[in-house]
């Protein structure tokens, strides 16, 4: 061989490497209309993310499991699934965070499936077309009258902070398909459309919050939302979702009175 | 596992007829329903929280006195009715209760219709059922309290 040392090296220091088991739920329409739980034995470093451990699935055991990521830094927002029962990132969950490892061995299966309340096209591949018309419906960008400004539009730095945490929405539907209420329905908006809806409607620069407003004070707008709380929970990017919400049920009621 | 690249599996499933997926209940296309334009929902989650609050002390002291003071629940009779309802009083208390906690309960009930109810033609028939319930009760329990005959045989 050319380079034994190359194939010594890794041998030589596995010692941080820990057994964890990864049960993930497969489904694949081209093989068979019923989806099944399969179990993956990894030997990893626990101080890697899900995303590394879904990876080595891929790459060195099975390469028909299929998932959606991009970036893999928690940028892109492509590979939130449901791990452990919680809508997360794979890219920015680690190992030993959700495998309770004790010994070398982790004692928890990591169970990854896809988000609940949409279609499945296949293992943690979802169809995010009804979630992205839900976005669009929001009409997410800039509405304004009059002659177009020469320059850029300003604000000032207090009227920017007042939407700053709804900007940081990635789009990765950890909330919405997180939410019960979209469960069951999925023509109910659901907080990620009303998050960008949000940052729009409290822009000072903005003049379509009016028509926004309207459009969420409909049946399937803000006012089906029970304050669980499950998509503050699921934000991979710390946004207040609930309270997002909460703020233009107020908006939409100093409205009226 | 072996990947069959000639799309004959087991089951009959290949890459050109593949097995059906479920599609969740209700999803958002872009043939949706557009706004209506009205306030209906913002005024029935506001009349939810109103009447909540109002709801928690008409039914408290209903409850103590139905209930709990002067005798418990033994007193309660014909006659310890009627003489509740000679007063104007406690005929509007019963009537304001009567008509908060039905539409208070009527409203959350839809909530929990338009929540579970997967399919459009169980959602219409469930509320048709619970409206007409709804209405019944109310109008049969205002009907009581205005003709209440004390002197009746
Ligand atoms: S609000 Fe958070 S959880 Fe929802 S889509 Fe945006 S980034 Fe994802
Ligand atoms: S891969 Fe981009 S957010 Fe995880």
């Amino acid at each position: 061989m050319a380079t034994p040392t190359l194939e010594k090296q890794p041998a030589a220091d596995t010692g941080h490497l820990v057994t964890v088991t990864f049960r993930i739920r497969r489904f694949d329409p081209e093989r068979s209309a019923d989806a099944y739980w399969q179990d993956f034995e990894l030997r990893i470093d626990p101080k890697e993310r899900v995303l590394d451990g879904l990876h080595q699935i891929k790459w060195e055991h099975d390469g028909s499991l299929t998932f959606r990521r991009s970036c893999a830094h928690g940028i892109c927002g492509s590979d939130a699934m449901r791990i452990n029962g919680k809508n997360r990132l794979a890219c920015k969950v680690l190992i030993k965070d959700i495998a309770d490892v004790k010994d070398g061995v982790g004692t928890k299966p990591v169970v990854i499936e896809a988000m609940k309340g949409m279609t499945v096209l296949k293992d943690l591949i979802v169809d995010m077309d009804p979630f992205f018309q839900a976005y669009r419906d929001m009409m997410p960008f800039l509405i304004t009258s009059g002659n177009e400004p020469t320059r850029e539009r300003r604000q000032s730095p207090r009227d920017r902070e007042r939407f700053d945490d709804t900007t940081k929405c990635i789009l990765c539907a950890a909330c919405t398909s997180s939410c019960p209420v979209f469960w069951n329905d999925g023509q109910y908006f659901g907080p990620a459309a009303i998050v960008n809806a949000h940052r729009f409607i409290f822009d000072s620069r903005d003049e379509g919050g009016e028509q926004r407003l309207e459009i969420l004070n409909d049946r399937d707008g803000v006012w089906r939302c029970r304050t669980i709380f499950n998509c503050t929970d699921a934000c991979p990017r710390g946004i207040q979702v609930t309270k997002a919400i909460q703020e233009v049920k107020q908006a939409l009621i100093t409205r009226r009175f | 596992m072996a990947i069959d690249t000639n799309g004959s599996s087991p089951s009959g499933y290949g890459p050109d007829h593949p097995a059906p997926v479920i599609e969740p209940p209700r999803a958002r296309t872009r043939r949706t329903p557009r706004t209506t334009r009205t306030n209906f929902e913002m005024y029935g989650w506001l009349f939810m929280r109103v009447s909540g609050i109002l709801l928690v002390v008409l039914v408290i002291t209903h409850l103590m006195i139905q209930l709990v003071l002067d005798g418990g629940v033994s007193k309660v009779s014909f006659a310890f009715v009627a003489g509740r309802w000679a007063s104007p009083f406690w005929q509007a208390w019963d009537l304001i209760m009567l008509w908060l906690a039905m539409l208070h309960g009527g409203l959350g009930l839809r909530t929990i219709i338009n929540d579970y109810a997967q399919r459009d033609g169980t959602r219409f028939w469930l509320k048709m059922l619970l409206y007409t319930a709804t209405v019944f009760t109310v109008l049969l329990g205002t009907l009581v309290i205005f003709t209440f005959d004390p002197n009746i045989s």
